[in-house]
């Protein structure tokens, strides 16, 4: 009898509360569909119609700004230079600062010192400092070409060539995303309990190459993981020191997906195109971040 | 054959003395066990056995031989972490084969996928297999072997922590409080375990604890030491029945020795709270004593029927503890204001209502100490020389 009367008690009280609970949720869930969704369905819908900025009506043309962008061979090369600038930077930039958080891990009071060197890059304004770099690497007034003069090797007109252009737009992007891949290398090197390098220690692992392989790689991975994404996408989105050093040159080296996205978008006010470049940019990130998830996360849990 | 021998071993840590020179000498297969407070130096002296550590001044030595040279792994120790600092990353089998994957395999036999190119490699890392089975099955982890670390309970990666030094068949076994991260009953069938694992491969063992109750039931000998030194080494039956000095006997033994303030009196007279002992020492009359007296060498008795050649004290019952086997009884003593006295007794044993008893002892189960804490001898007091307590005899 008591259990017969109490199931529908029961089922409404269950019912208030789960009313209750999306009652609270609301405010925030309409807050991020609002707010990150909604841009992003924009966009989208943008990308299928012809409309341009400050054009007071458009016209929908379904998938014929992707198409356009794909047979486009400058989007293409700005594409593949793209590519090939996170091929640079990725390796270059997780690698070197992995090494230099290895070494500088290993110092006790000079350790301050170089985590401040390594990081003000991070903290500077990439275009700020991008003047500098133009000083840096002039064909006639910079010091490195000076070096490689008194070296009594041939000047590179780093920036003018475009050999060189992009290689030495990657070389500064590593520059600047090293400080803080080491940081974050830092700080998962310091969660390795110490311990374990002992036991290691008397367990034959007696060689840093050793030390590497057997503890500190593998204990490192999940971090690993983390810069590996955060660094490719913070590369692929690659589009200041390109705006304000070679503005895509020589002769479109240098040109990146981002800088197209800028220059359709708010030089040519082609919108609906932008969009839909845009869409092809989000589909890269979305594929990185997915593709490095799926292949990263078999090998880094325990 | 493998012997440890320390000789004067210094450690300080900047400007803080760790170790003031230890000297001790390990026999070949015996268990020593290193007691004492937290702090005193315990895991940094065989720490400096390991080599993970460096003593600033002294040797160790090995089988008789100096290893202070020798990386840790080229000493023929294996050491147990209090932590147990297993690989997370890897299996129960990883961790149990990487000190013969390290030994056995040349650094490109290790590196992945260059080993890959190794024809060696597969038949050595099959004889590591069959080793490691072998270990696994001594220390009941056969079915566990493909666990993680984080998989297991506290009980099986001290197993496998266990197992991981014992692949190496190493001469010397340090162990650094292996057992202080286990429940209490896990931890009593873990030392019966130790103990006979260590008769089972008839290694030197070195043992650090702070739980004196391992020290006592494990132990060849035990060193129990205090800030940087030793201040006894013996059996533990010595330490317990002879303690050197006053924090010896109040580290070794359970319920804690109960210790009275003291006094030498006139004809070299023992006097504990004011009454005369039949004891005498060789101290200046005046001279402070601390009186140590174990909880089984006191016996509660209806006060007035204490045995006269007896040394005995009034007290009243505070307390009463059942343990079962024996019940642990707490008391005042009147007057000054002193900690009170333990005692064990029979389950059986009845005492007045009102709980105000004679505690009885024999004089000589006194422990006395001096004021700086050494032990002092003291013989049993002819009666002649006793005129005080001699009318309270009959
Ligand atoms: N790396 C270090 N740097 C500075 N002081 C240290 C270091 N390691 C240990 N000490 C100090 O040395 C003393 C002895 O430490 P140790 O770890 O040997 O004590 P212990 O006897 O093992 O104590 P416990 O029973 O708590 O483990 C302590 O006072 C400790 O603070
Ligand atoms: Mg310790």
């Amino acid at each position: 009898m008591a259990a017969e009367l109490s199931r529908p008690r029961r089922s409404r009280q269950h019912w208030i509360e789960r009313l209750t609970g999306t009652g609270f949720a609301l405010p925030a869930f309409a807050l991020l569909i609002m707010v990150n969704l909604l841009p992003l369905i924009a966009v989208l819908y943008l990308s299928l119609t012809d409309y341009e900025f400050g054009a007071l009506e458009a016209k929908f043309v379904g998938l014929a700004n992707l198409n356009k962008a794909l047979s486009d061979p400058i989007i293409r090369r700005s594409l593949s230079n793209t590519l090939l600038y996170v091929a640079i930077v990725l390796p270059g930039s997780v690698l070197l600062a992995l090494a230099v958080a290895v070494l500088v891990h290993g110092r006790r009071r000079t350790r301050g010192f170089y985590e401040v060197a390594y990081f003000l890059p991070v903290t500077s304004t990439l275009i700020a400092m991008a003047t500098v770099w133009q000083f840096l690497l002039h064909p006639r007034l910079g010091p490195v070409n000076a070096a490689l003069r008194w070296f009594g090797l041939a000047e590179v007109p780093f920036l003018s060539d475009p050999a060189w252009a992009l290689p030495t737009l990657a070389v500064i992007g590593i520059w600047q995303l090293l400080g803080f891949n080491m940081v974050l290398f830092l700080a998962g090197l310091s969660a390795i309990p110490k311990d374990l390098y002992e036991a290691a220690e008397i367990d034959g692992v007696a060689t840093g190459i050793d030390r590497f392989l057997t503890i500190t790689w593998p204990l490192l991975g999940p971090t690993t993981m983390f810069v590996i994404v955060t660094t490719s996408i913070t590369a692929f989105k690659v589009f200041d020191t390109v705006a304000v050093m070679t503005r895509g040159g020589p002769m479109g080296s240098s040109e990146v997906l981002l800088y197209n996205i800028y220059l359709e978008g708010f030089q040519y006010f082609h919108t609906g195109y932008a969009a839909a470049l845009t869409v092809i940019f989000l589909f890269f990130i979305l594929a990185f971040s997915v593709a490095q998830t799926f292949a990263l996360e078999r090998r880094v849990h325990y | 054959m493998a012997s440890v021998e320390l000789k004067s071993i210094g450690k300080s840590f900047g400007s803080t003395p760790v170790l003031g020179g230890i000297d001790l000498a390990v026999a070949d297969g015996e268990f020593m066990t290193l007691v004492g407070p937290s702090g005193c130096g315990k895991t940094t002296l065989i720490r400096i056995i390991a080599g993970i550590e460096s003593q600033d001044a002294g040797a160790v030595l090995i089988g008789g031989s100096s290893i202070d040279h020798l990386r840790p792994h080229e000493r023929r120790v294996a050491m147990v972490f209090q932590s147990y600092a297993l690989y997370p990353h890897m299996s129960v089998r990883g961790n149990l084969s990487l000190p013969l994957v390290m030994s056995r395999l040349r650094l490109h036999e290790r590196v992945p996928l260059i080993r890959l190119l190794s024809s060696r490699r597969r038949e050595t890392m099959h004889s590591i297999e069959g080793e490691v089975e072998a270990v696994a099955q001594q220390l009941q982890l056969g079915a566990l072997l493909d666990r993680r670390p984080a998989q297991l309970s506290g009980g099986q990666r001290q197993r496998v922590a266990l197992g991981r030094a014992m692949v190496r068949h190493p001469d010397v076994f340090l162990m650094d409080e292996p057992l202080s991260n286990l429940d209490a009953k896990l931890r009593v069938h873990m030392r019966t375990e130790l103990a006979e694992l260590h008769q089972r491969l008839g290694a030197t063992f070195i043992y650090v604890t702070h739980d004196q109750v391992e020290a006592m039931t494990m132990s060849d000998r035990v060193a129990m030491m205090d800030a940087g030194h030793i201040l006894q080494l013996g059996t533990p039956t010595e330490l317990y029945g002879r303690p050197a000095n006053v924090k010896v006997a109040q580290f070794i033994g359970s319920p804690t020795i109960n210790l009275l303030p003291g006094s030498v009196g006139s004809n070299d007279a023992v006097e504990l709270l004011g009454r005369r002992l039949q004891l005498a020492v060789d101290l200046p009359a005046g001279s402070p004593l601390t009186i140590g007296l174990r909880p089984e060498a006191l016996t509660a008795v209806p006060a007035n029927t204490a045995p006269a050649d007896a040394g005995s004290l009034p007290a009243r019952l505070r307390r009463r503890e059942n343990l079962g086997a024996e019940h642990i009884l707490h008391f005042d003593l009147p007057g000054a204001a002193l900690p009170p006295v333990v005692a064990r007794a029979p389950p059986e044993l009845q005492l007045p209502a009102d709980g105000h008893v004679a505690l009885t002892f024999d004089p000589l189960a006194c422990h006395l100490f001096d004021p700086s804490g050494a032990r002092v001898e003291a013989r049993r007091a002819e009666g002649s020389r006793d005129p005080v307590v001699v009318p309270f005899r009959s």
